[in-house]
């Protein structure tokens, strides 16, 4: 059982901490996301004025408070609160399946993948495509998924120089990471295929298809002929 | 009603106090660099405290008022002038129907070769209404949301103003000095230890707490970048990316500390030796590369919100009616 601590992060946040010795390590990211579930349920039964959202790590969740409302020991002891039901509030994660097209001009990396893993490109997709991968937290841009669990079979190093532009929705891959573009900008990934799916649009109702604890599944599929928006 | 920006200015963007509840999705915050002087111009203008003002830096722009309207300008440095004449600062002025808005330096702060003021803030009554987005008219530059396009502003902008009754009594309202952060050239900033302060050496961390910083001219909207004898840790592990809270000082390897402030990203990995408290984001933000140094001062988390509370409750009672509106 990894050693937890829970820490002042500024006088707005509490930093709760999973002890992993710097490993990444998937039974405590998915405590860190039972905790943020058992927060919002808590939140819900017993509103708690000034409770504000719990940003999740590999191996702790931020709770950002509002110090005009609330205060430290109230929030710690909330926190703690969860902390004793979180087990509880491990549930199934949500499965989320993307489309994607690998190869071509969706793809122009793909071929680079496969000879640098003395594979073929049908190995390449069936192995990428074949796992489920969780998302540990997101980050560095709207929408970014931090995804693991990618076979190291088909690793691969980023580009020498990055490209100026990556297009909205590639799936690339970086080192022994993968990983989707939910905006267009400069990427260094090898980009194996794209996706359809607007992951990232900020005037939904729901503006994001992915959220941190989810299983990630990417299915090839032929040409997309529109843009899908993905529900 | 609406403003009419006849000069954007270096950096002039729509801000209200942020965009809150997406930072899991790694949506930045974008909170107001000196949230306070926010605040404190809705305050005078009449508005609601989350109100949309405009933050603007180094250049600042020229609006003009297509209606009658109650404004103030705050921030550190920057006095606002109605028709030519001067309303001063922390101040709420009326302007008429056509008039310029324009802001200056004050004089008495000029100093240094960058210049004199910091970040000011422009409040109108009604507030900004350009169209919220994710729940907030703050605007984020890197992911291009909110404000005017996700955008700074730009000439022949028109900025439209929510409506709302003009209430002349409120003119000429301020708020005094001593109610306001203690801004200034040399500044020390409340700042509570940690979370990772222990992975840093000894005679490092004591560094951080004594010595005075110098706030680099690289500093912007995500980050005040200091200055001074590189921290050393004492640990080579590399922190796992986990979340930002505002104020986070972080501490890259090159051993310089970044205090993380408005668009600071949502998670990262840098060891963070203390966290700069709410009350201490207005002083740090208005430090301004090329004047005094910055010094840290430690606070406990329970100081450090009694402080903020001082500061805000400030706000609610201290505004003077001094009956008198400048600018008439």
């Amino acid at each position: 059982m990894s050693k937890l601590s829970l820490r002042p992060a500024g006088d707005s946040a509490l930093l709760v901490s999973f002890d992993t010795g710097g490993q990444i390590d998937l039974d405590t990211n998915l405590r860190a996301h039972a905790l943020a579930a058992a927060l919002e349920t808590a939140n819900q039964n017993d509103p708690m004025p000034g409770m504000g959202e719990a940003v999740p790590g590999y191996a702790t969740l931020l709770v950002h408070y509002d110090p005009l409302l609330t205060g430290y020991a109230e929030v710690e002891a909330r926190v703690r609160a969860c902390l004793v039901n979180d087990a509880v509030s491990l549930r199934e994660p949500r499965r989320v399946e993307i489309p994607v097209v690998y190869g071509g001009e969706d793809g122009p990396d793909l071929d680079f993948v496969a000879q640098h893993s003395g594979l073929s490109v049908e190995e390449v997709v069936h192995i990428h495509a074949s796992r489920e991968y969780p998302v540990f937290l997101m980050g560095f841009t709207p929408g970014f998924p931090y995804l693991g669990g990618m076979d190291p079979a088909i690793a691969a190093p980023r580009l020498p120089a990055p490209r100026s532009r990556v297009p909205a929705g590639s799936v690339g891959i970086a080192g022994e990471q993968t990983g989707v573009y939910p905006l267009e900008s400069p990427g260094g990934w090898r980009i194996i295929g794209r996706t359809p799916l607007r992951l990232f649009d900020p005037l939904r109702a729901e503006p994001f298809l992915l959220a941190p604890g989810d299983l990630v599944r990417f299915v090839p599929i032929e040409q997309a002929i529109s843009p899908l928006e993905g529900g | 009603m609406a403003l009419r920006v006849q000069s954007p200015g270096a950096l002039s963007t729509v801000q209200d106090l942020g965009r809150v509840g997406y930072e899991r999705f790694g949506v930045s915050h974008s909170d107001p660099m000196d949230a306070f002087a926010l605040r404190a111009a809705n305050r005078l203008v009449g508005n609601p405290a989350n109100a949309a003002g405009v933050e603007f830096v180094l250049d600042a722009p020229v609006f003009q008022a297509e209606r009658d309207c109650i404004a103030a300008c705050t921030g550190y440095g920057w006095m606002m002038e109605v028709k030519g004449r001067s309303v001063g600062s922390w101040r709420a002025a009326l302007v008429r129907r056509g008039e310029v808005i324009r802001f200056l330096p004050e004089p008495e702060t000029a100093a240094g070769p960058t210049g004199a003021a910091g970040w000011g803030y422009f409040a109108v009554s009604g507030g900004i209404d350009t169209p919220p987005v994710m729940g907030s008219r703050s605007t984020d530059l890197r992911a291009r949301l909110g404000g005017v396009g996700g955008r700074a502003l730009s000439e022949g902008d028109v900025l439209p103003v929510a409506p709302a009754p003009l209430d002349l009594r409120i003119t000429g309202r301020w708020l005094p000095p001593h109610l306001r952060p203690a801004y200034g050239a040399e500044v020390t900033v409340p700042a509570v230890p940690g979370p990772q302060e222990a992975v840093f050496s000894v005679l490092s961390y004591a560094e951080f707490w004594e010595a005075g910083w110098q706030i680099s001219p690289t500093s912007d909207r995500m980050g005040c970048r200091l200055t001074g004898t590189p921290l050393e840790r004492t640990t080579e592990v590399e922190l796992l990316s986990e979340g930002i809270a505002p104020g986070s000082v972080q501490v890259p390897p090159d051993g310089q500390p970044i205090v993380l402030m408005a668009d600071r990203p949502t998670t990262g990995g840098y060891p963070k030796i203390a966290t700069v408290a709410q009350c201490g984001l207005p002083l740090i933000a208005q430090a301004m590369p090329g004047r005094g140094q910055v010094r840290f001062e430690v606070v406990t988390v329970e100081e450090a919100q009694a402080r903020w509370r001082v500061l805000i409750g400030g706000l609610e009672t201290g505004v003077v009616d001094d009956g008198e509106d400048p600018a008439y």
